[in-house]
This record gives structure tokens, sequence and C-alpha cells, in this order.
């Protein structure tokens, strides 16, 4: 690894900092391409007929008038797959999803048959002429009665289950803990929902499947946020040699964590496109996409902290009840089956920790990890930091002066967590203060207190979180065995212009600018010079993708060490230009020159035609100015941050209003200030729409009650206060530039803060805690003494 | 049946069935595919165009509906001088970033500048408050109408005091009354 020529404590941004997007002028015209906007010669329409039932047998499935249908050419069922064995399809998890129900429905909304037609419209009108006959069988609907001994097995497919339970996972150190919870002077316990929410990107999920009967060449534009896994699942389960896949991702309307997985619909055009031998695109509508692509979270918490009376945090205990839905698809590296929900023991120097978390089937869709979690990290923050406040309630503590006096130290960095994380840096009582400054937290006490002295509700949270993203290290974090390492290709053209080839693939997070802002830095190349390449597997080297706020910790790092590659190539050329040994060369930005007389030098794009040209090189260099390289990251980025939320809530109405919200970043160094407070501002959003909006319930018969956005609520501009951010700079020691992954810290970190600030709102009212979404109705009921959210899962 | 739709200042004809929806016409019949479909609900208004200067939804509107009428697509906001100054705005402030509700923001911002140059950041968030944005948090939304509205307003300073020398005057606008 190449880390050493790293300025280490480098806190200023890279290359041209805060440079406007690269990518916009595309967007701003109309000119984006993505997947529904993909047309090609004969192409077909696809669209999937859906189960009206949480859990039925299905008796009977006559297709024979949608086939009669004059613009139909193909309806494909589980018996078409099966006769291909792609009716199942491994997940991300080690476990198996129905492509096409062949035995019988285990969610509303799963996937029964497939109608490719003429247009888009005919294929939908084909639907409703299949005819289905189901037998319902009674749903598991709340994760709680799972495990009963009378709960109805989902998963009868498999073989010798018994039960619905999916996986006991544990982690930490379960003597140690219960040791110090004996000895503390306080405990405090709290039950809490992570409810079920979905990621919603504004693009739903779709495919354009194009399988070429002359060649054999599968082309697949589709909404991936991982292009290169997806080629190799389908090479494993479509049994297509890899080398005859291509997948495209074109641009991504966000993502989210939505489009990580395979979902059946891309599968069925595939095979619809074998089928009909003409390409088949298939887009979801949003309904579809909320009740049967990847939902997020769906954590019950049961979460006891122990302390010393003056307020020394000891220990964190937790037990989690984790509902999976029918199908385990959860996506998270193998050896994580709850994801990083390890680092629950957050920003505090704990003397021990210890969870067990229990994943169970019901008959919901499948999913988990989604919403930019970074692998349950929203739940093991919104955890802790929901029971600091408890702990702080309990002991009539500031919240804020427990975190200050229980934060990890920065000379206690790199650090090891109770749980076994090794955090890489981290200056956690400076950005704690930055926040309560740019908050004016003492005023805004004060302030409080004057409002309740009227009956007024004002609340004021604070939450602080510590990151875990860039996964990671091949030792120990695989995709479905596949290490988790990024390639990265640098060519630079003879006339000095560059092409850099990634194995990430955005879905709107800039990285067109930002890893040409990387090679910048490194070589003096303008980012306008340089082209970034990704998502097309044909044209670029292999990685696992985008997710888990990992393209900067990993890719981010793999484009700095192909830069200096490259560079040092470019050493050795400069010094067969000038004919000096490549010691005596020193390097400024776009140029080397012989020290001591800076006047003799030559730029990097003269350094490339002669590269190219009939120079009589060292030995061993082979000519051109290009590098590759694959980065295996020697540990994950620990990006962390300090939040503060400000709410009123109106004691008629219980509506909560966000006043203000302050963010404290600390990504280390910023590649693109612009971007990085983008990113930022996007994640605080989520925050306010899971604290106060969103959730996707459902009632006993397993009907989804949050299938549309008419239900399923997202913060629009009337919702979002104006963000106020600040930023301190703890460099990643580890990494190539020092830069951290930031994508996901504020989702990760923001719900605590707005829950926080709520059940501080209505410390009047004796509340402790109130579940999420906190609707005017849930916050109601709170104030009447009743806080819990029992209505998400029937008790 | 047939329909003549004026779009981005030209006229087509086509034949289409009533059920047709206008995004779909826009998209699929015109390949015009700025304009993007995010629900199925009309809450998110990836699909909004201008429709006789007025947003519309145009996943709410059929395309018979449209005959005779007047729409305007993100593809007709630039013109042959260059980038309108919203799209100007929402680059320079950084308010997009998937790009997928981008269009029908732009649409609907162009709109509120035309009929209120100078729009307060409540009225900004009220014009665009029918509409979803995953990415941005709306922040530089804001800023990004804001830019324009300034710019716009820097920009017709100029061109009243140098009449001679015209400005770079936005392209003319239908300015027809609405109600919201």
């Amino acid at each position: 690894m190449t880390t050493t020529d790293v300025p280490a404590q480098r806190t200023t941004p890279v290359g041209h900092g805060s440079m406007p997007r690269k990518e916009d002028e595309r967007f701003l015209r109309g000119h984006g391409r993505y997947v529904d906007d993909v047309v090609l010669p004969g192409m077909l329409h696809g669209a999937v007929l859906r189960s009206p039932h949480a859990h039925a047998r299905i008796v009977s499935l006559d297709t024979s008038a949608a086939q009669a249908h004059p613009k139909v050419r193909a309806v494909i069922t589980g018996q078409t797959l099966q006769g291909l064995n792609l009716a199942w399809m491994p997940t991300l998890s080690h476990d198996v999803q129905a492509v096409l129900a062949t035995d019988k429905v285990r969610f509303q909304g799963q996937e029964v048959a497939f109608v490719v037609a003429e247009d888009r419209y005919a294929a939908r009108d084909a639907l409703e002429l299949i005819d289905v006959e189901y037998e319902p069988l009674a749903p598991v609907v709340d994760a709680r009665r799972a495990l009963d001994s009378d709960a109805p097995v989902i998963r009868d497919d498999l073989e010798g289950r018994t039960d619905n339970r999916i996986f006991d996972w544990e982690t930490g150190d379960r003597a140690a803990t219960d040791g110090v919870f004996a000895d503390a002077d306080v405990v405090t316990t709290q039950d809490m929902i992570y409810p079920r929410v979905h990621p919603a990107p504004m693009e739903t999920c779709g495919a354009v499947a194009d399988m070429d009967p002359v060649t054999g060449k599968l082309t697949i534009w589709t909404t991936t946020q991982a292009p290169h896994a997806h080629r190799t699942l389908y090479a494993l389960v479509a049994g297509l040699p890899e080398h005859k896949i291509r997948v495209i991702s074109p641009d991504i309307g966000g993502g989210f964590g939505n489009k990580v997985g395979i979902y059946p619909g891309y599968v069925c055009a595939i095979v619809a496109s074998i089928v009909t031998g003409k390409p088949v695109k298939w887009v979801e509508d949003r309904s579809e996409n909320l009740m049967s692509t990847s939902f997020a979270r769906d954590y019950h918490m049961h979460g006891e902290i122990a302390a010393t009376s003056d307020g020394t945090i000891l220990g964190v205990r937790v037990k989690v009840l984790a509902d999976h839905g029918a199908f385990n698809g959860t996506a998270q590296p193998s050896k994580f089956p709850a994801g990083f929900f390890g680092v629950f023991s957050g920003s505090y120097d704990l003397r021990a920790a210890h969870c067990e978390v229990t994943g169970v089937y019901t008959n919901k869709a499948p999913g988990g990890v989604a919403y930019a979690c970074s692998f349950r990290i929203t739940e093991a923050v919104y955890l802790v930091e929901r029971m600091v406040d408890v702990l702080a309630h309990e002991l009539g503590m500031d919240p804020a002066e427990l975190r200050m006096r229980n934060l990890l130290r920065p000379e206690q960095f790199p650090y090891r967590s109770s749980t076994g994380w090794e955090y890489d840096s981290g200056d956690y009582p400076r950005a704690l203060r930055a926040a309560l400054d740019l908050a004016h937290y003492e005023e805004l006490r004060d302030e409080q207190q004057r409002r309740r002295e009227r009956g007024e509700l004002m609340g004021i949270g604070v939450s602080f979180f510590t990151e875990a993203v860039g996964a990671g290290p091949r030792s120990h974090m695989d995709i479905m065995g596949l290490g988790m390492a990024d390639g990265a290709e640098l060519r630079v053209h003879p006339t000095g212009k560059a092409v850099l080839r990634l194995s990430v693939q955005t879905q709107g997070q800039g990285h067109e600018t930002t890893f040409a802002q990387i090679v910048a830095e490194e070589l003096g190349i303008p980012p306008e010079d340089i082209d970034v390449v990704h998502g097309d597997t044909d044209q670029t080297p292999y990685g696992l993708g985008t997710y888990g706020s990992r393209s900067t910790p990993v890719s981010g790092a793999a484009t700095a060490v192909v830069a200096r590659k490259v560079r040092e190539r470019a050493r050795l050329v400069a010094s067969a230009m000038l004919e000096v040994d490549p010691g005596d060369l020193e390097w400024e930005k776009g140029r080397f020159f012989v020290k001591g007389d800076p006047t003799s030098g030559t730029t990097i794009a003269e350094i490339a035609m002669a590269a190219h040209s009939d120079l009589e090189l060292p030995e061993g260099v082979e000519g051109h100015l290009d590098a590759e390289t694959v980065y295996n990251p020697p540990n994950l980025t620990y990006p962390f941050g300090a939040y503060v939320c400000v709410v009123d809530v109106d004691p008629d109405t219980a509506q909560v209003t966000v006043r203000d919200f302050v963010a404290v970043d600390d990504c280390g160094v910023r590649i693109n200030p612009m971007i990085v407070e983008g990113q930022i501002h996007g994640g605080l959003a989520d925050g306010i729409g899971m604290a106060l909006m969103q959730v996707m319930a459902f009632d006993s018969d397993g009907n989804h009650l949050g299938g549309s956005f008419m239900d399923y609520l997202l913060p629009t501009t009337m919702e979002c206060p104006s963000w106020r951010l600040g930023q301190t700079v703890t460099p990643s020691p580890h990494h190539p530039i020092g830069a951290k992954g930031v994508g996901e810290s504020a989702t990760v970190g923001s719900p605590a803060a707005v829950v926080n600030a709520v059940v501080d709102a209505l410390k009047p009212y004796g509340v402790r805690h109130v579940d999420m979404p906190m609707t005017p109705a849930v916050v109601w009921r709170a104030m009447q003494g009743r806080p819990l959210r029992t209505d998400l899962a029937i008790t | 049946m047939e329909i003549t739709v004026t779009v981005n200042g030209q006229p087509y004809t086509r034949s289409v069935e009533p059920r047709l929806l206008l995004v779909h016409f826009l998209r699929d019949e015109l390949g015009l595919t700025g304009t993007h479909w995010g629900c199925d609900t009309s809450n998110c208004g990836a699909c909004v165009v201008l429709m006789d200067g007025v947003p519309v939804k145009s996943c709410t509107v059929l395309a018979v509906m449209a005959d005779r009428h007047e729409i305007r697509t993100v593809e007709g906001l630039a013109t042959s001088e260059g980038l309108d100054a919203v799209q100007e705005g929402f680059r320079a402030e950084h308010g997009l970033q998937c790009g997928f509700c981008t269009p029908g923001m732009m649409m609907t911002s162009r709109w509120l500048l035309d009929r209120n140059p100078t729009p307060s950041e409540e009225e900004i968030r009220e014009a665009l408050s029918g509409q979803l944005c995953r990415c941005t948090g709306y922040e530089n939304i804001v800023r990004s109408v804001r830019w324009a509205a300034e710019h716009e307003a820097a920009a017709s300073a100029v061109s009243d005091a140098i009449p001679e020398q015209g400005g770079p005057t936005p392209a003319p606008q239908q300015r027809s009354e609405v109600q919201t």
C-alpha cells in the first residue's frame, strides 16, 4: 500500500476544491441517460403480476387469456423459470429468494408472473387477464410472534425448516458486560423500534435486457450500484459465461442502497429477452418499488446502559429482533449477518459491551440493509444515542454534558472498541464543542426554560455518532465470496488528457467530478481534462460498487494510488527526457524539475507525449503513461459528527416543527466541500423523514400500508429547515489522501438528534422515549402517556 | 385519436390512445426523456412541465388534453445563447445530485421567477413543495432559485440601463394568469 508519501495531516480540499460538477451539464439539459431512457430496436416491455396476499398457496395459475392478448409476446411464470432452474435465486445473505412464485406467495407484492408485450400499457393490460387462484394462509406479521411455537412456517421450501428463525448472532464480551452491569450504580433500559422504512429513490428500479441470439452476448442496462458484482452473480445464477455478459449502469436516479441487490424483475427481463429474442425493458412503478424492493431498518431493540451515579458510562447491552421479511436478502458482507451493528458502542469509551441479534422471517418483502445505513450503523447509532439520552434523563443530567464527559479522547486513537472495531482517528470533543457553539446551545437551554414556563414545548436534541465506512479489508469482508477490494485504471493520453476507469458507480454523489479531482491533485492535470468512466463492466476494472459510503475510502484510495504509480512512471520518462537520474528530479504539481534548477523541467503533458514517442526509455519502462491497481483497504474509515436539532411542538396539535438543525461533520480531508455539504443536506432530510414521517406499516393480514407516496411520506421543502453545517478535519491516517467516507453520515446521525429533540420537548409530560415516526398522532399519544408504536407490530 | 401538441415551440401531430399520459407521450412518442416519472400518485413532481406557461404534473395530464396546447420541457429551457438562469443557478449552487428531480424542479422554478422575480425563501419553498427530491435536502435548490433570481435581476438592470445593447434577456415566457 502506497500511503507513506502522503502529507498525513493535510486538511485542505483536494484538487480544485469546491468546483462545480462535471456531470451537471447533461442533467440540466435533460440529457442524462437513465434506464427508462434507453430505447433499442424491437424493444418489448415487461410487467410483473404481484401477489395480493401476504401468505397464500398458489392453487392454479391461468395465463391463457393474457397470452391471447394481441400485443403480448410472452408470459413467463414460475414454471417457465423452473425449466431454466431460475425460479429461485441466491441472495446476498446465502438464502434463496423466489424470482416468480411456484409454491406459494410469502409477501404482498411478491412476483408471480411476468408479461412481455409490445408497449408498457399493453403489458399492464395483460396482467389483468391472468387468473390466479390462491388459498390464503395465516401470515406472520409481527416479528415478535415469528418464533412462537404455533407460528406458521413461512419458508417450508427450505429442507427441514420448522420455524422462522434465520440466525442468532452475537458480539462483544457477555461475561465482562454482565460484570460491568452488576457493579454499576445506575442501569437503565429502554425498548425501541427502528421502524421499517424504504430508501425510495426518485427513480425506481428497472432494466433493459438484450440477449443477442447471434453472438450469445447479454447486455443489460440496469439500475445497479454494483455492476461488476451483478455481472458475476448473473454468470453464477443464470449459467451464462461471464465474458458474454455486459452490465451497464447508466445515470442512476438515486440509489440509497435500494439498487444494490438483484431483483426478480431483472432476472425476468433477462429470461424474457432470451425467450423472445428481443430486448426487454422492465421499469417498476412507485408502488412496486415500495412494496417489493429492499426496505430498511425494522429492528426491534432492547437497550440497556450502565453508568456510575456521576455519569460515567460503563457499558451497553442490547438485544435485537430483526425482521428480515420472507427471504433473507439483506445486503452485507458475508460474515456480518447483522451488518456492522457491532459498532453500537458508539463514540464512548466503554468498559464492555455485548449484543445479540436474532433474525426472523415474516410475510413481508426482503431487504433490511439500505437507505444509507452503512450496514446497520443507522440502527447502532440510534440505539446508543437514544440510550445516552435515556441515561441523561434518569440522572437528571444535560445530555450534551453527559456526552462530553464520556466521548473518546483524541489521544486514544487508533482506538479498539469493546466490540473489536479499530477506529482510525477522531477528535470528538472538538466536534461536539463546535456544534454546541454553532447552535448556541447554552442560550437555547435558557430559551427553553423561559418557554416551558409559558407552557410552550421546545426541544433540543443532540446526537454524536461514529460511522464505520469503506468496506473493506478482503481478509474478513466479502460479498458472496467476492473480496471488497476495488480496481482503478488511469491512462494519460499523448496530449496530456486522461481517462480514469473505476469500479464504483455514482448515483448522484458526484464521482465524475471528485475522482477527477483526486487525479488532478496527484498529477496536476485539470479535472476537466480527466474523463471518469464507470458503470460499464466491459470498460472498467472489477470492483464491488458504491454503497456503505465506500467509494472514497476504497476507490478514492485506489485512484490516488494509481495516479502515484503514473507519476512514478512519469518520473522515469522525465529522467530520460532531461538526462538526469530519477532521484535528482523533484515534483511540483504537474511538473518534474531538476533539483536545484527549477527552470530545467518538463510538464506531465510533455512527459505523456514523450512516453508515446521514440524517446529511448530506461530499462524496464515499457512506454506509454498508464497504470492500474487494486486497492485492498487496511481498515474502514471512521468519520464522525455532532448534530444539534431544535424543535417546536404544538401543544394542541402535537405537530413537530424542526426549527434549526446544526451538523458538524468530520470526514477527514474533504475532496470537494461543496459536494460533501450536498451529501450532508440530503442525509439530514432523510433524518427528518425517518424521525417524523416515514413508516411502512402492515395490518394484521399483512397488507402493506405504505405502498405509495400518498401514505409513505417523504419530506418536502416545507418540512426541512435551512441546514446549518460546520466541520472539523481529522484525516484518516491509513487513507492515501486522508479522506473518509461521508455519504451516509447524516442519515446515520440525524434521526437520533430529531427524536432526542422531540423527547426533550415532551419532558414536561414525563416522556422518556417515543418511537419513530413521530407524527402528530404518535406525539399526541405520547403526551397522553402512551409513547410506544405498538401499532407497528400487532401485539 | 389525432392530436397536435406544441412542444418547445415545435408542433407535433400524433395519433395516440386517449389513455396515454402526457409524460409517456413526451418520453416515448417524442423522445424527450428529460421529463421523468417518479411515482404513480401525482406526488413527486419529477414529471413537471409547463403547459401554457403553468406547471403541470405530466403524469396527471392525458396527452389528448394537451391537444392544441403549448408544452415546455427541460429540453426547451436553454436557448441558443446558453443555459437559462435557472439552469445556471442549479449548477452554481449545487442544486442537483442524481439529477432525476432536476428537470421538474427547474420548470417550476422558471414559472415562479416569471411571475415573481424576487421570491422570498418561503415563497420558493412553497412553490416547490409539490416536488420531491431525495438527494439535496432542498437547501441548495432554494439557493439555486435565489441565484437565478438575483442574476436575472442584475441582467435586466443592465439591459434597462443600456437598452441599445439589448442585454442577455431571458427567453420570452408565457405569462398567463395563474392560480396555484
